[in-house]
């Protein structure tokens, strides 16, 4: 068994727009992968993340990391958000605009390790642009401060808010790549939150999917997001005719009218691979 | 220029500058707690910050008068107690303008800290930094054109009051009349020139303030934009 990092159980009422609603999490979340929260907006995913950093406060519960707890409602244990060792990066990425790259980085850290704001200086690419302040940089060189300023304090555990969703699909797949570099390199439990199903694929070793405040599903990122698993009516054989790059061509069968599939322009779908007999 | 309006100048000057830095020093964690508490009584904190905005100066300075008064119990506790009287005195007319200036400087720095993006303030906190050490790194070097603007209000308004100095101070020269009282004293005197020297300068010298006021929020429309 995978030894157990963050072990949550807390409560917490929330307000979304489909009204209140109780998130209630039961996780526990092993060692060193990269974790999913997938689910719709307002289904509590950024507020757990939020809870694990400790800005935001759970009703009641529990959450124990390694062997410290950072939460107990009943003991009345709450450990600050500066005592918790982990890395946040935020959906608009909160960059301080008076700071420049080279700052951001040594702000982050309680004691100056040179070394390694040198090394993530150039893990990011942003060597050069050390001296430029937050308002001087691209979407893509912003979101790559954020990562590195998250982890130039070598945080235990990574959380990721949706840090890809404010760039353009080209640079979203670059930067995709280099977070899953990174994780590999820095070895920080990883949680991202994301509904984003190319880029769960992509990053995640297990995802979790919350739905109403609530995990409804977990699992390997193929078996959890295979929506056609779980619907059997939207099953289809087909068979692909050709690769080209990212373009799939695929043949159907429409012997069968009632699972013909209103395929449209833009429309995501999920494919599984799976031998034709 | 003679001694005399030099003097009164030097006394507007002096009481705004202490004014200001006072107000400096005392308006952030007023603003601090304004902008991020979550007490719920806090909205008759603010409204007693914003009172001297909608009072009349003279209501304030009768109030305040009467308060520093040795015949009632703040103004005796005062003197027996410290041996400070504060009616008819600088001190006097200097708390008087703390108390009217504060809204100037607490709700500019207010509205600087709320417009900020919350997840500024988290960001630093989860990379392990207090809340002290937020507000000196991250909050206040990214409000500088909203301190800029509380301090330039606070002094320019400072400069220009009349009513609650006038209560307070009761215009002694050399020791509570400032400029401002001097154009209504020499006006009372048939003294145009005088009068036209004080206000010209008093004229020219909020004029100034405004534009340097104003050319700083251009440049932070700008810079917000990013």
């Amino acid at each position: 068994m995978e030894e157990v990092l963050i072990d949550i159980d807390i409560t917490k009422a929330i307000h979304t727009t489909e009204g209140k609603q109780t998130l209630e999490v039961k996780l526990q979340i092993p060692r060193y992968g990269f974790f999913t929260l997938f689910g719709k907006s307002g289904a509590g995913k950024t507020t757990l993340l939020r809870i694990i950093a400790g800005l935001t406060n759970p009703d009641a519960g529990k959450i124990v990391v390694g062997k410290s707890v950072w939460f107990d409602s009943l003991n009345k244990i709450n450990i600050k958000p500066r005592e918790r060792n982990i890395g946040f990066v935020f959906q608009d990425y909160a960059l301080f605009p008076n700071m420049t790259v080279k700052k951001h980085l040594e702000y982050a850290q309680d004691t100056q390790d040179k070394n390694h704001i040198e090394e993530l200086l150039n893990i990011f690419d942003l060597a050069g642009l050390s001296s430029r302040k937050p308002e001087n940089l691209s979407g893509g060189q912003k979101q790559r401060l954020a990562v590195a300023r998250a982890l130039a304090k070598k945080p235990e555990i990574l959380l990721l808010d949706e840090p890809l969703s404010a760039l353009d699909e080209e640079t979203r797949l670059a930067l995709q790549k280099e977070l899953v570099l990174i994780h590999k390199q820095f070895n920080a439990t990883t949680l991202l939150v994301s509904h984003d199903i190319n880029e769960i694929l992509n990053l995640s070793d297990y995802v979790y999917k919350i739905d109403h405040g609530k995990i409804i599903k977990s699992g390997e990122a193929g078996t959890v997001l295979g929506k056609a698993s779980e619907d059997a009516a939207q099953k289809i054989p087909a068979k692909i005719t050709s690769v080209n790059g990212r373009e799939l061509s695929i043949i159907y069968s429409e012997e069968n009218k009632a699972e013909k599939p209103e395929f449209q322009p833009g429309e995501e779908i999920y494919i599984i691979k799976k031998p034709l007999i | 220029m003679n001694a005399e309006f030099l003097q009164t100048f030097w006394i507007s000057i002096k009481l705004a500058s202490l004014t200001t830095a006072i107000l400096f020093i005392v308006g952030i964690p007023i603003a601090y707690f304004l902008s991020y508490s979550k007490f719920r009584l806090k909205v008759v904190l603010q409204a007693l910050v914003s009172m001297p905005l909608v009072l009349p100066p003279s209501v304030l300075g009768f109030y305040l008068l009467l308060a520093f008064s040795p015949n009632y119990w703040f103004g005796k506790f005062l003197l027996n107690y410290f041996d400070v009287q504060l009616a008819f005195t600088f001190l006097g007319i200097l708390v008087g303008s703390l108390i009217f200036n504060l809204p100037f400087m607490v709700n500019s720095i207010q509205t600087g800290l709320s417009n900020l993006p919350a997840s500024l303030k988290d960001a630093s906190y989860s990379l392990g930094k207090s809340r002290i050490t937020t507000l000196m790194k991250v909050l206040l070097p990214n409000i500088k054109p909203a301190i800029l603007t509380g301090i330039c209000l606070t002094f320019a308004h400072t400069i220009g009051e009349f009513g609650v100095i006038l209560m307070i101070g009761g215009n002694i020269p050399g020791k509570t009349r400032v400029a401002s009282l001097a154009v209504y004293d020499s006006v009372q005197a048939l003294n145009f020139t005088e009068a036209h020297n004080y206000a010209l300068f008093l004229f020219a010298f909020s004029f100034l303030i405004l534009i340097f006021i104003y050319s700083i929020n251009k440049e932070y429309l700008r810079w917000k934009k990013f």
